[in-house]
């Protein structure tokens, strides 16, 4: 391989990446079931009927190297999460495509767990729901539900977790998540959730995560835990990669755009 | 072909040197880099769904635990939910209606409750493949797996879930003095087969759901209407007994009606080989591979698709 001569190692290339999503917004918006029925009738060009496009992210070019710590900045809306799931091969791209060294995952199971199961079996649906096997999950099960400190006020782990509060529920989803060891990470804003002492329990293990990883993309609103961690930042402005560089550049540029 | 552009052009990092005039596409070549999220071939797709088989068997019997967690009885509602929908099927078509047309109570009803259930299991499994992406959507946009997962997930919850009837099947099938005996044997394979056509269905209509929602206001519809056309509360061939023969052998051999007189054959003492439509077997095994397999590739054929917004 020519990675050995090569200093520098590509592990993620955005090539004008755009991403629409198309909203069914049922009857459009304004009038009733006739103005519906009315305006499938008239059948108008492009899309269907009903249906909304929202350009979300248009145009974005970048190559991310090994080792990287990538910071994604931008106001609410500026297309961050949906670029990361685009990475992450989870969103199809309208036009121009993602090049990708294996798999990359985003942080996060939310999304499997059941509120209606015990907080044990959502551990095991979790781990193989993120593509671990069983013998990985027991081998992990222990460490898991101590990271989460579910048990420290009494076997909670063997109720459902619609009886955990939020807090609780929070830190069982990152603590399942957390769990697995990734080639390319994404971590999607305001994950070190819980009480104090979680926070400072979960930062240290995104730490370690990132340590493990290739390469890392961090989506945050927090400019100090993007200055701590990332080593270049891309700037996403109403869907349009604004600025690509170091963090320091960037992050202050963003500041004195968002100040007044 | 010589862009320059694959930094983007406000691109500050460094380029590195040997790159610097690559484009996008030769770069990822060059570092083997392959395209995020692109189809697996079918082979491959096959693969990692077999790799994926611990997660399908717990994702189904979660949603199956999940679906009774809050009552007081819990899991008995398995058995009671089935068991209360024969008692109401009856002293409606047995009683009210008398649809069995002739047929003894010690066959009708049997051969009823069979019917729901086995009907049931069909129908549930494709509304089950209508909505699977829709209401999973979040679960595709957060993590890998093969997307079949779900469908086939499904369907296999609502097997385990004509499981638990089967137990209430076999209670009236003894009630009404049906016996365990060696053709009791034959319900095993015609259910496997029912279940591979049941998850070609619903993988069908999970792609067809993925694209169009609505289709979940339809279905119900259709059915209702399938369910009707397929004897599931009445022998077709007494039904149409004047009626030209090729139109109960068509309605017999549409898969829902095949299945379900095939399990009733199984278990039934006087519902003789002479209700089964002719090449009963054959037609059983047909639907299963042409829908099963058929849907399969239906559905990877948009793989890379489902998720989009």
């Amino acid at each position: 391989m020519a990675e050995i001569t090569q200093g520098r190692v590509p592990t993620v290339i955005a090539d004008e990446v755009h991403i629409v999503y198309r909203v069914n917004t049922g009857s459009s918006g304004k009038g009733s079931a006739t103005a519906a029925l009315s305006k499938i009738l008239r059948r108008g060009k492009g899309d269907a009927p009903g249906v909304r496009r929202v350009h979300a992210v248009r145009g974005v070019s970048f190559t991310a190297y090994r080792g990287e710590a990538i910071g994604l900045i931008g106001s609410n809306g500026s297309g961050k999460s949906t670029l990361l799931r685009a990475i992450a091969g989870l969103l199809p791209c309208e036009s121009g495509k993602v090049y990708t060294d294996g798999q990359p995952s985003l942080l996060g199971v939310n999304a499997a767990l059941m509120n209606d199961l015990t907080g044990e079996r959502n551990v095991v649906l979790g781990g193989l729901a993120m593509g671990m096997t069983r013998e990985q999950i027991k081998e992990r099960y222990q460490d898991i539900v101590d990271f989460s400190g579910i048990n420290e006020k009494g076997d909670f782990i063997s109720l459902p977790m619609r009886t955990y509060s939020s807090g609780m529920a929070a830190r069982l989803r990152f603590s399942i998540a957390a769990a697995k060891d990734h080639d390319v990470l994404m971590i999607d804003e305001a994950l070190a959730t819980g009480d104090r002492k979680f926070q400072v329990r979960s930062e240290a293990r995104i730490r370690e995560l990132r340590e493990k990883a290739g390469t890392v993309f961090l989506v945050s609103h927090n400019n100090n835990s993007i200055r701590d961690t990332c080593s270049r930042v891309l700037w996403l402005e109403k869907g349009e990669l604004l600025m690509d560089g170091p963090t320091e550049e960037v992050v202050s540029a963003y500041e004195k755009a968002t100040s007044h | 072909m010589s862009d320059t552009t694959h930094d983007g052009a406000l691109a500050t990092s460094k380029p590195p040197s040997d790159d610097a005039g690559l484009s996008p596409a030769e770069l990822a070549r060059k570092y083997g880099l392959s395209v995020s999220g692109a189809r697996p071939s079918l082979g491959g797709y096959v693969r990692q769904l077999w790799g994926r088989r611990h997660f399908i068997m717990a994702f189904s019997r979660a949603k199956l635990v999940a679906q009774y967690s809050q009552a007081k009885l819990g899991q008995i509602w398995q058995v009671a939910t089935p068991l209360l929908n024969a008692l109401v099927y009856y002293l409606i078509f047995g009683l009210i209606l008398n649809a069995g047309r002739g047929m003894e109570k010690g066959v009708y009803i049997p051969f009823l409750v069979m019917g729901i259930f086995v009907f049931t299991f069909t129908q549930n499994s494709l509304m089950a493949g209508v909505r699977a992406i829709p209401t999973n959507l979040g679960l595709v946009r957060a993590l890998h797996f093969p997307r079949a997962s779900l469908p086939i997930s499904f369907s296999m919850q609502q097997l385990q879930q004509l499981l638990y009837s089967m137990i209430v099947v076999v209670i009236v099938a003894v009630a009404f003095g049906n016996y365990p005996q060696p053709s009791w044997l034959l319900v095993i394979p015609t259910l496997a087969l029912q279940f591979v056509f049941n998850t070609g269905l619903a993988l069908v209509f999970a792609r067809m759901g993925s694209k169009t929602p609505d289709l979940a206001q339809l279905m119900p519809f259709l059915t209702r209407t399938w369910m009707y056309a397929s004897g599931v509360m009445f022998s077709i061939g007494t039904m149409l007994k004047d009626k030209p023969a090729w139109i109960a052998d068509v309605l017999q051999w549409n898969p829902a009606a095949i299945y379900m007189d095939l399990v009733r054959f199984s278990l039934i003492e006087d519902y003789g080989a002479s209700n089964l439509p002719p090449h009963v077997w054959l037609f059983a095994v047909g639907w299963a591979v042409v829908i099963g397999a058929g849907g399969f590739v239906y559905f990877w054929k948009a793989e890379e698709r489902y998720g989009r917004g």
